[in-house]
């Protein structure tokens, strides 16, 4: 029971916000049923930590990698919901349902991260999936319809991927006879080097990449992000990708350390991604869009870290994209509240921002620097460590063009900060609209994180390769 | 670790390193300005102090690491927190402490608004700075050196004058996209050393030519721009205009010495063999800055960019006494970080005091200021002679070593030098004179008043150092001397070693 507990509380969320959605409830007293739903979401997470065991024939297992994930996915949700808007970004008679598909969503990818079979992995993703993408057409309806382009492209995109991932699994299958993970694993262990199964993994891997914004599987993002309400967007860019790396971290894991051809073709992946992201990034004017695009850069780090195949290449994919989930979730916590209507911001809306609020512009500055890879914070020490373990394993060049990457990224990270200290008379007389405590208390509570994890990365890493060990 | 002198008392280099970072905590509370103020000045204060305590203790005779504190940092990359001074980097250090209470002082009145935000700014600017000269580890290092970025960048983007968008952009790029490649130099130089990173043990060691040579490129690049060395020296002149005068102050003194001291800490010592391979043209790109730097100062109106492009040419002559690789050019060019610190701060912060009174820092506007200050300009005179090396002031035993350990190395290198003074004393005596006493057009000048107290207590202690150093520096040469024996001994060791090597085979 206990093993579950966290799944089943968002299963009778998602129950009690369908019963919600039937009357017409109010904004404000729905809202604060999704807070308490939600943090009751985090409190059974941390408390179902220590759980260990199986459920479902083996399909379902949970151990502290898992449970550790579903922490993150927990806290992340609940930052987002903590810093969403009360009103403005969802459209006002689909509130409710909105938030229902949120937590089928969670549900779904905390269901991913502890599934160990390959169906229970693809009904899991497709259940967050799908959520995810009735919610980016939910926005508040804009002048030209942006939201549902958004989501028709999220939705094709994503199920062209899937049928890739479902195409790999049949590969698998096929050669290994079974659709277990510890099987395939000891069934794999000969094929490794047959093309066969080399192509199915890759396959299934590329509903991850897809998910995770890697380079070529990245389409949707730039639209996705721009067309979403800000904290569907906010929602997208942290918490699936949290999962994604799971995943991809669990099957990763399965290829052994001698597939040298794998190896290189993910590293031109996470180059790919690395210079697509940043050169596409200069270019943006849409905060969302260049953060999407800073997304794809990043998942490119992630991948490098993988692609060491070792448990601490591991530990340190896990140990960046939590800190790149807190980063973004800093930058999205500051575009939230500057827009309780729901719009799109460009890189100017933010002049000023220094003298309307200097606690936001703190938020805001701290994760783009971090983003940025700048030390003190958690990104240059999560960039750091990807090259290190990257030049240990004698990837020289790769690790010189990620460094380069990080210069050609600082420019527009740094043109949103500029924004925000430069004091522009006419657009800084823009209404600021009044700050919740609960924004204050997330941004404090994001930027030390982001602090603490960059200056104090030995017992975050230790957490995460205690997880790490525990899966191989 | 037998470099490092592990120091079981008080851990007098930590407490400076991170008095600052403490002082800037217990200023998020405060609510009044002139609180924030004076804890600002208490906090830099007594670090100074500490600093002079540091002195007394420091032993002369030996060229280990003094001080040093070594505790575990991220035990899975053998990443320590390891700090200690020795004879190169002890002045740095020293004067980075000292001038920063004065740094405080000039922004007493100078900065207005928001001036809780601006002294955090410092005050984090100091624990980086002070950070960077006694890292001994090399994560440490480039951790502090990036993360003064962020302070300084927000010093010249608030509180900076017209044009601080740009050049705080300018500042930001420049230097940070400069030191990205030092980072992957770094983790080489780890690699190559059984993933240690602690600095000395990676000094001498027999890296292949070629690999030297790009690591060496990789340190060029970092701190050739924070010097900033011609060509690199663009947003200098940018950065100093803009920024308010406590920050021009910072640049001037401490930030442009980080290049230099980089040099000397890790150029040398790492990869000693791309040094003496790559030497003659660092060599002539001192000589260009200083030329250069030299008639563009001559040009100027805004006596800010004069004195930035003067620093161009100043630190010109400290790369210079760097590469020629002997004793009087190495002691030289230590001494001259000091002095080009301590003279061309003094020089910011008395055009930031005529600012603040003309609200302009162009020559024109200020000509002829001599008949109403005669306590500022007397300052400005003692300050402006030291800049061009004049004879009983700091700045004249530094260029002195240096020009003397030229012409030890290279005849035609010193000849092409001196022209570098000469156009020194050019362009100071010209503004000297135009703010004396300008012209027969002086604009009415009967309403400024003259230094006051504060100013006098935060101009008087530099020239008490350029007197001193001028007319004594024996006790500070003393300090260094070994340091850069031993430097000078190992480099030849290494160079005698390596030409056996090359015999052999």
């Amino acid at each position: 029971m206990t093993l579950f507990l966290p799944e089943l509380i968002l299963l009778m969320g998602s129950l009690v916000l369908f019963a919600v959605s039937l009357g017409t409830p109010k904004r404000d007293t729905l809202r604060s049923l999704v807070v308490i739903l939600t943090t009751l979401v985090f409190l059974t997470s941390v408390l179902a930590l220590k759980q260990n065991g199986t459920l479902f024939f083996g399909a379902y297992s949970v151990d502290i990698f898992s449970q550790l994930f579903k922490v993150l996915i927990a806290s992340a949700t609940l930052a987002v919901i903590l810093f969403s808007p009360s009103g403005g970004g969802i459209r006002e008679d689909v509130t409710a349902e909105y938030y229902m598909f949120l937590f089928i969503g969670v549900l779904g990818l905390m269901m991913l991260v502890s599934s160990v079979e390959l169906l229970a992995i693809f009904v899991a993703l497709e259940l967050s999936s799908f959520a995810v993408y009735i919610m980016v057409s939910m926005r508040s309806p804009a002048a030209d319809g942006i939201q549902m382009e958004a989501g028709m492209k999220y939705l094709l995109f994503g199920v062209m991927a899937t049928a890739f991932m479902l195409f790999g699994m049949s590969y698998i299958f096929g050669l290994t006879g079974s659709t277990y993970l510890s099987d395939i694993i000891a069934g794999l262990d000969k094929l490794y080097n047959q093309p066969a199964a080399l192509v199915g993994m890759l396959m299934i891997l590329v509903s991850f990449f897809y998910k995770l914004a890697i380079f070529p599987f990245h389409f949707w993002v730039p639209d996705v992000y721009e067309g979403a309400a800000n904290e569907t967007t906010a929602f997208i860019a942290a918490v699936p990708k949290i999962a994604a790396a799971a995943l991809m971290i669990r099957l990763v894991a399965m290829i052994s350390a001698d597939g040298e051809m794998v190896a290189n073709l993910l590293l031109v992946l996470a180059v790919g991604s690395m210079f697509y992201g940043n050169l596409s990034a200069l270019a943006q004017k849409d905060v969302k869009r260049l953060l999407g695009f800073s997304g794809i850069s990043h998942a490119g780090f992630v991948l490098f870290a993988l692609i060491t195949f070792q448990e601490n290449g591991y530990a340190l994919a896990l140990y960046y994209i939590v800190g790149y989930a807190v980063m973004t979730l800093a930058c999205f916590l500051v575009i939230c509240s500057l827009t309780p209507d729901g719009r799109n911001l460009e890189i100017q809306s933010f002049n000023g921002l220094y003298q309307r609020s200097p606690l936001l512009a703190l938020t805001l500055t701290i994760g783009l620097f971090a983003l940025a890879g700048i030390p003190p914070f958690v990104g240059f020490t999560g960039k750091f460590m990807v090259l290190y373990n990257g030049l240990k394993d004698g990837y020289l060049i790769a690790v010189i063009l990620a460094a380069i990457n990080t210069a050609i990224a600082i420019y527009y990270y740094l043109s949103i900060v500029r924004a925000a200290y430069c004091t522009d008379q006419e657009t800084s007389s823009e209404a600021m609209p009044a700050q919740s405590a609960a924004i204050s208390f997330t941004s404090v509570a994001l930027l030390i994180i982001i602090i603490a994890m960059g200056v104090a990365p030995a017992p975050f890493l230790a957490i995460s390769a205690s997880a790490i060990g525990a899966i191989l | 670790m037998d470099q490092l002198l592990l120091n079981p008392g008080f851990p007098l280099l930590s407490a400076m390193v991170f008095l600052p970072l403490v002082g800037s905590f217990i200023l998020l509370p405060v609510k009044s300005d002139e609180q924030c103020r004076i804890v600002s000045l208490a906090a830099t204060g007594l670090v100074a102090l500490l600093s002079i305590a540091l002195v007394i203790g420091f032993d002369n005779s030996t060229a280990a690491f003094q001080f040093g504190e070594s505790y575990r940092w991220i035990p899975s990359l053998d990443i320590n927190y390891t700090v200690g001074v020795d004879g190169i980097s002890i002045l740095l250090v020293v004067m980075t402490a000292l001038i920063m209470p004065f740094c405080v002082l000039a922004s007493w009145s100078y900065i207005k608004k928001r001036v809780k935000p601006f002294m955090i700014c410092l005050l984090i600017m100091e624990t980086a700075m002070i950070g960077v000269f006694v890292a001994l580890d090399f994560v440490l290092f480039y951790i502090l050196w990036e993360a003064m970025l962020i302070p300084m960048y927000l010093i010249i983007a608030i509180w900076g004058g017209p044009r601080k968008v740009y050049a705080s952009i300018k500042f930001f790029l420049y230097t940070l996209a400069g030191s990205i490649l030092l980072l992957v130099a770094i983790i080489w130089l780890a690699w190559q050393n059984d993933f240690s990173f602690y600095i000395p043990d990676m000094m001498w060691q027999p890296y292949a030519l070629s690999a030297q040579i790009l690591i060496f490129l990789a340190f060029f690049l970092a701190f050739a721009i924070k010097v900033p060395m011609f060509p690199f020296h663009t947003w200098l002149p940018a950065a100093h205009v803009e920024a308010p005068t406590a920050g021009s102050v910072i640049l001037a003194s401490i930030l442009l010495k980080m290049g230099t001291y980089g040099f000397l800490r890790f150029a040398l010592p790492i990869v000693p063999d791309a040094t003496f391979y790559l030497m003659p043209y660092v060599l002539w790109l001192s000589i260009a800055g200083i030329i250069y730097g030299g008639l563009t100062a001559l040009a100027q109106q805004d006596m800010k960019k004069l004195i930035a492009y003067s620093s161009v040419g100043h630190m010109g002559f400290v790369t210079l006494g760097i590469f020629i690789l002997n004793k009087q050019g190495i002691e030289g060019a230590i001494l001259q970080m000091v002095n080009h610190g301590i003279t061309t701060g003094a020089l910011f912060l008395c055009v930031g005091m005529i600012y603040e009174r003309t609200h302009s820092r162009d020559l024109h506007v200020s000509s002829g200021v001599g008949q109403y200050m005669p306590v500022f300009v007397t300052f400005l005179a003692f300050f402006s002679l030291s800049s061009f090396g004049f004879p009983g002031t700091n700045s004249f035993v530094g260029e002195f070593l240096i020009l003397a350990g030229t012409f030890e190395f290279d005849l035609t290198l010193a000849l092409a030098a001196i022209p570098g003074a000469v156009l020194a004393a050019a362009y100071m005596l010209r503004m000297l004179q135009k703010v004396i006493w300008g012209g027969a057009n002086n604009p009415d000048q009967s309403y400024l008043t003259d230094l006051n107290t504060r100013e006098i207590v935060t101009l008087a202690p530099f020239l008490l150092f350029v007197l001193w150093i001028g007319l004594g520096p024996k006790p500070f040469l003393a300090m260094i001397d070994v340091s850069v024996v031993e430097l000078l001994a190992d480099l030849a060791a290494h160079k005698s070693e390596m030409l056996a090597a090359t015999l052999v085979h």
